[in-house]
């Protein structure tokens, strides 16, 4: 068991070393797409704490992450360095996500489910309606980070880089810790998990807040790097939708799962992106689709070996009619 | 503005409402699925209805169930060919498949329809009466909602499918076993809430602009509605539209229309915690 | 002796149901006692009760001298309280041994995961699970699930253990194993309160009897003198069983 998880820890090592060279090695547009990269990763692992660990079906991702938006852009405006504003931005959205999860999380199944989305719609047309000080409709300028713009963009990578990596580290003790055997206990039996002597309300909240920092560090970093931010962008369904659908891609619950989910989904949505931009969303659509028929546990949950050998068994099966057909 | 009138808004607005939720709270309730799917379905009965009306010249009204039909059938086919193969799946897993599809629809009706807002324009002028001014429009409107409402609830209440689909909502396992067929009720359930949707749609057009943008605010007002009124079938849609309808209509004068919106998902929210059956819902969905 | 689990004046309500009414008992250290009743007397809602799923409406309860009437569930396993279900609750996806330690983790003491893991194994052993403790939980046979149940329920160090049916829908050699097994655990050191059905059980395994029906406790005493006690018979067998009960006495 202990082989396997160092396994995972170096393969982790090994991509974020990858990513790190981008800028190095790389042009303007593929570290745009590493920090892509870096970004979903880091969100599609925070999902992965309420909706793979404890098997909450949250699509609050995207209240955390604009709520960190504007909470790093407003601190930014008010003369904050900006590395500390998305510290102050974390810290906020955990405060936050602490006062609703208490809210929400007495919420179960299909309740939770929109329970949660609700908490997107809410904080998007708090946001909005609140002209005076967010700028409601109009959106919000974001000082600019200084420096040449490659550099600007290296920055943004390392310390998309760095949340990921925070939020790797934190799944993986999560996983090893009495925090991830609990709430596992949840997500498999929540009554049963309580007569156990599991404080449910406590670890769930803690799963939530857990969930919800680093998208607020994302979302501020992401403000600061493109320098406007308005509540449909921030707010946005799409995304709410889409960090799950990552994590599930690749395997809900477990640790790799989300890093290659989130990788795989922003290379194919760049590829559909570039090629079909008219029917992306369908694409999307289609792929999700397809997750759900063909790879209900996600790429990394798929018996490879079975595969592999089915396909061989079918090729010689193939060579064999062939060969009686001869004679 | 007087308060009759805000009254009278309030209610023109919750019937359309109801019409709206009615849908989405059937397939809740029978088939425990959030279809995200179903503000593009309202969506895609107002722009069909819009196009006919358009390049046809005929009456939306009679439009209007030639729409409802071509509903049903996408409505069916959808479940029967996708929705069915996970209906017993976590929400986790029914709601990101209904919202997949739901990328697919609406990117086709972008492209086919694009984004202009589109409205059957109608100029049947005002009536004034107790002190009340009301579009004619919105008045035909209120009362083809009211109109549906009251077929689907005589549907469901006397004829043999609506008894099935009642039966299957109660107790699956044991509808089963009294010779229903599950699947053939679940996707005809599916069916009638996308036809109630395409209806709702077409009945939208005559009073308001419709566009692709509207299918999730659509689809945010019927989870609204039904955590208002409770998954109990047409009363439920009825009091929840009809109380989001009032609400938003008064607060829209108080606080201002943006605010409104707001107010409608904070009741939600609150309700969630304090009585997630609903104002006249059943025990027992989850 | 004296008490560690002590009831004064429990009553719960449900709407308009009074489904516990003002019921009053004490379970004393090392003792098994056995509580009796016709279906739908109260007798889960009294395990409810005690252990905060649902909390009394009124009353009491005390345990090792503690007032823990508001207590919620999880409490109560963590100071010793623990309970096994009717239905039972394993964690699917588990495997047996991983399901023993969630117990004792949370609801015992252990310094770590791999300490669980040691106290969940001794528990397996105990009640005769060793060798399946590295299956799923969800493959387990129904006598496995009840003993895997009491290793649950074992693995938190409980003082108090409430036994809700855990013979119910064994055949007459399993009931037999289980006896032996919750005579073991008394011998433990741990008091028993176990809901039962079965006559033979009752009589064997429990010092003192009680009666609940219709939400109330009718009567208490030694397991000979409740069953040839008029009111129990008329309230809780019934005339038809009590003559097939009686017969079966005489039979011996």
């Amino acid at each position: 068991m202990s082989r396997k998880s160092n396994l995972t820890l170096i393969v982790m090592g090994l991509w974020v070393l990858a990513l790190a060279l981008a800028p190095s090695l790389l042009g303007n547009y593929e570290v745009r797409i590493a920090i892509s990269i870096a970004m979903f990763t880091a969100l599609a692992l925070s999902w992965n704490i309420i909706g793979g660990f404890t098997g909450y079906p949250s699509f609050s991702t995207a209240a955390f992450y604009g709520i960190g938006c504007y909470v790093g852009a407003l601190a930014q405006r008010s003369g904050v360095p900006a590395a500390l504003a998305w510290v102050a931005a974390a810290a906020f959205v955990g405060g936050v996500s602490f006062a609703l999860g208490a809210i929400v999380l007495r919420l179960k199944g299909h309740y939770f489910a929109i329970g949660s989305i609700a908490l997107v719609d809410i904080s998007r047309l708090v946001i909005s309606s609140w002209g005076s000080v967010t700028g409601g409709g109009n959106g919000l300028n974001v000082p600019l980070l200084e420096g040449r713009p490659p550099e600007v963009s290296a920055l943004v990578l390392y310390v998309m880089l760095g949340i990921m990596v925070l939020a790797f580290v934190t799944n993986v003790i999560v996983d090893r810790t009495r925090l991830g055997f609990g709430l596992r206990c949840i997500d498999q039996n929540e009554d049963a998990a309580d007569m156990v002597g599991i404080d449910t309300t406590r670890y769930k909240i803690a799963a939530f807040v857990l969930s919800a920092i680093f998208p607020g560090a994302v979302g501020a970093v992401y403000a600061s790097w493109v320098g406007y931010i308005d509540p449909t962008d921030s707010f946005d369904i799409l995304t709410t939708v889409k960090v799950p659908v990552m994590a599930m891609l690749g395997g809900a619950g477990t640790l790799l799962g989300p890093v290659v989910g989130a990788f795989s989904f922003v290379m194919l949505e760049e590829i559909f992106w570039a090629n079909f931009l008219e029917w992306n969303r369908a694409i999307m659509g289609a792929i999700v689709v397809v997750l759900i028929f063909f790879l209900p546990g996600g790429i990394l949950r798929l018996d490879w070996k079975r595969i592999l050998r089915r396909l061989s068994d079918r090729s010689k099966a193939r060579s064999t009619d062939k060969g009686s057909a001869k004679e | 503005m007087g308060f009759a009138q805000i009254l009278a808004n309030g209610v023109v607005l919750g019937t359309l409402y109801a019409c709206i939720a009615i849908g989405f709270s059937l397939v809740w309730g029978v088939l425990n699925v959030i279809n995200m799917l179903h503000g593009s379905f309202i969506v895609l009965g107002g722009y069909l209805t819009y196009f006919a009306w358009a390049s046809t010249g005929i009456s939306p009204v009679i439009i209007l169930p030639v729409v409802a039909v071509a509903l049903f059938v996408l409505g069916y086919a959808l479940q029967y060919l996708f929705i069915n193969k996970v209906v017993t799946a976590p929400v986790l897993t029914t709601l990101t498949l209904t919202f997949g599809l739901d990328m697919i629809l609406y990117n086709l009706m972008t492209v086919f329809f694009t984004a202009t807002p589109r409205r059957v324009s109608l100029d049947y002028g005002r009536i004034d009466a107790l002190g009340v001014s009301m579009p004619v429009d919105r008045l035909i409107g209120m009362g083809l909602a009211l109109v549906l409402t009251g077929l689907l609830f005589l549907v469901l209440k006397t004829s043999r499918i609506g008894r099935a689909i009642v039966a299957v909502r109660m107790d699956r396992e044991a509808a089963a076993l009294m010779g229903i067929r599950v699947n053939h009720i679940y996707a005809t359930t599916f069916a009638i809430a996308a036809l109630m949707a395409g209806a709702a749609g077409a009945v939208f057009a005559m009073v308001f602009p419709v566009t692709t943008n509207l299918s999730g605010v659509f689809l945010g007002k019927a989870f609204v509605i039904c955590v208002i009124g409770g998954l109990g079938g047409v009363s439920g849609a009825l009091v929840g539209g009809l109380a989001l309808g009032i609400i938003e209509s008064f607060a829209g004068v108080i606080v201002g229309p943006q605010n409104a919106i707001t107010i409608g998902f904070l009741i939600m929210l609150f309700l969630l915690i304090v009585r997630p059956t609903g104002l006249v819902g059943v025990k027992g969905y989850e | 002796m004296s008490a560690i689990l002590e009831l004064s004046n429990v009553s719960r309500q449900f709407g308009g149901i009074k489904a516990l009414n003002d019921v009053s008992f004490s379970l004393h250290e090392g003792e098994i006692v056995a509580l009796i009743g016709p279906n739908g007397a109260g007798k889960t809602t009294l395990v409810n009760a005690i252990t905060g799923v649902h909390s009394p409406s009124s009353g009491k309860v005390v345990f090792k001298g503690e007032d823990v009437t508001k207590q919620k569930p999880f409490q109560a396993a963590r100071r010793g309280l623990a309970r096994t279900f009717q239905i039972v609750q394993p964690f699917p996806r588990m495997t047996v041994v991983e399901n023993v330690a969630a117990s004792a983790l949370f609801g015992g003491n252990p310094e770590s995961i791999a300490a669980a893991r040691d106290r969940a194994m001794e528990e397996l052993e105990f009640v005769g699970l060793g060798h399946v403790a590295e299956t799923p939980a969800s493959s387990l046979t129904l006598p496995n699930r009840k003993r895997l149940e009491l290793a649950k329920s074992l693995a938190m160090g409980p003082k108090v253990l409430l036994l809700d049916e855990v013979n119910a829908g064994l055949n007459a050699t399993e009931i037999d194993v289980a006896l032996d097994l919750i005579r073991r655990i008394a011998a433990r050191g741990v008091s028993i309160l176990i809901i039962e059905h079965l006559m033979k059980v009752v009589l064997s395994l429990s010092s003192r009897v009680l009666v609940l029906h219709h939400g109330e406790l009718i009567a208490e005493g030694p397991p000979q003198e409740m069953v040839h006690d008029r009111k129990v018979i008329e309230a809780y067998l019934g005339p038809k069983f009590a003559e097939r009960f009686q017969k079966e006495m005489a039979d011996g």
